[in-house]
């Protein structure tokens, strides 16, 4: 964790996203370090995980990892946001080796998810799982709630949703994040999302024939 | 059209496993003796029919995206912008309902900026078929290839069809008049006994520059499209750039005229029935 910092420290001049980027910081450490089955060396593989960072605001932590694992030089941080670099604010997939969905418009990753869910079954492929994560003030999208709906009652349970709850959604959500999935048919937890343990048992436990959310609680931005 | 595109959308679905269908309930009917699995219906959510196709082309699947075209192209821009083209991924785009197919319905099922719209963006290649026939081959190749694609069917036909690709119907000089789609029999009716070519394109995206140049005589031009008039403008009046030429761009209006009636009565009222058409390109062209 400390050399993802340093990695992290590298890439600068997104201090309006920084609380975004540390929320994320152990669900990613988590993802990419015990769950995701992705190959930097083949990261087009048919058969691999695919993460969609759908929430792409804050990114330092997530290009941290991706250059922790292999996926790019890091170097690549030291300039980012440059003319010259691959690495934005958001991020992009055509530019930046092991990023699978270009984001920055909130609400488009668990849509995408999920055809992308629902493509890997139609062609067979029923070992890789799409993994997504969402912010919960993201959730205030609509594009989510037909998603969750959609993916809820088709039983798509290669996609695992990952809502990051800093408290930061202008009007929460009453009753909890977690019941909004699990009204649709979701099987869901709710865990510490600073723990890796306990976030490594919740992204690895799924129910057949159910999507699978979990909701990593993090300090509130604004505490 | 919208029978032919069943039809070959259902075949496509048997001869090419790469093929997904994405639906938000319109036309779902239509194909209820499918059983593909790889024929999705979302229900009403046009955000997520937008989205999953991108997620299914993300996959490695060539997406059919089908619905009413305000609905399609309209409501989910920001999913077409970026669901597609932003990934770096394509799909099919098949809508019906063009610009006034349904007066009856009001302005809300009326979708006449949606090439418009697309102009916006890179590397659409857009199809507007002018009769049933003409749909099979074109959604053929859309879903053959790789490239973003939009295929605008309309209930509206000519008598017959014709080759898609740009090319001359009527006439053998005097100023070119391009009717696009279905717009061409009421251009045809409307030039009977004037001195001008009359050509037709089903495939107005990406524009046949070459097959323009060839045709266009006289500084004089025409255009006549079935959508948002002057969509065709700028690439038009581009293509003949090293030359002197005018452009007449006819085609629907922007104003909300709130009225229903029928597909002729609007025809009528954005002048593009057989005697507003005359009377447009008579007064364009002088005597």
């Amino acid at each position: 964790m400390e050399q993802l910092l340093a990695l992290r420290q590298r890439f600068t001049g997104d201090d309006k996203h920084l609380p975004s980027a540390t929320s994320t910081m152990d669900v990613l450490w988590t993802l990419y370090d015990r769950v995701l089955r992705i190959d930097p060396a083949k990261p087009d593989a048919d058969d691999r995980d695919r993460f969609f960072l759908s929430k792409g605001h804050g990114p330092a932590l997530f290009y941290a990892v991706l250059a922790d694992k292999g996926f790019f030089p890091a170097e690549w941080l030291d300039d980012a946001a440059m003319v010259t670099s691959p690495l934005g604010h958001h991020p992009d997939r055509i530019l930046v080796p092991g990023v699978e969905m270009s984001a920055g418009s909130l609400g488009h990753g668990l849509p995408l998810a999920t055809g992308t869910a629902l493509g890997l079954r139609l062609q067979g492929l029923t070992t890789p799982r799409v993994y997504v994560l969402l912010g919960d003030a993201e959730l205030d999208e609509g594009s989510n709630h037909e998603a969750i709906a959609y993916a809820g009652a088709t039983g798509l349970d290669n996609l695992v949703a990952v809502v990051v709850d800093n408290s930061s959604a202008s009007h929460g959500w009453p009753g909890g994040i977690a019941s909004r999935f699990a009204v649709n048919g979701w099987s869901t937890a709710t865990v510490d999302g600073r723990d890796h343990d306990a976030l490594e048992t919740a992204l690895t436990t799924l129910l057949p024939g159910r999507p699978h959310v979990v909701v990593a609680l993090v300090e509130p931005k604004n505490a | 059209m919208r029978n032919s595109f069943i039809e070959t959308t259902t075949a496509l679905l048997d001869e090419d496993p790469r093929v997904a269908v994405v639906l938000a309930d319109i036309s779902s009917a239509a194909f209820d003796d499918v059983r593909s699995e790889r024929l999705v219906n979302v229900g009403i959510r046009e955000q997520l029919m937008v989205g999953v196709a991108g997620g299914l082309a993300l996959a490695g699947l060539r997406p059919i995206v089908h619905t009413y075209a305000p609905f399609l192209v309209e409501r989910a821009f920001e999913q077409v912008k970026l669901d597609f083209g932003h990934q770096g991924v394509t799909g099919v785009l098949v809508s019906v309902g063009a610009s006034y197919d349904w007066t009856e319905g009001g302005y809300t099922h009326m979708s006449p900026r949606d090439v418009a719209l697309l102009d916006t963006m890179p590397g659409w290649r857009v199809h507007v078929p002018g009769h049933g026939d003409e749909v099979d081959g074109l959604l053929r190749s859309a879903v053959a290839g790789d490239e973003q694609v939009y295929i605008r069917l309309s209930t509206r036909t000519n008598r017959e069809a014709h080759a898609p690709e740009l090319h001359k119907v009527r006439g053998d000089d005097g100023p070119l008049v391009l009717a696009v789609g279905p717009a061409l029999d009421n251009v045809l009716a409307a030039t009977e006994g004037l001195d001008v070519t009359v050509a037709y394109t089903a495939t107005p995206r990406p524009l046949d520059v070459a097959g323009l140049r060839a045709l266009v005589t006289t500084p004089e031009l025409v255009v006549v499209e079935p959508y948002l008039a002057g969509t065709s403008a700028h690439l038009v009046y581009d293509a003949l750039n090293d030359r002197p030429r005018r452009l007449l761009s006819l085609g629907v209006g922007r104003e909300e005229l709130r009225v229903y009636g029928t597909p002729a009565d609007h025809d009528r009222l954005h002048g593009l029935d057989p005697a507003g058409l005359r009377a447009s390109i008579t007064g364009f062209l002088g005597d």
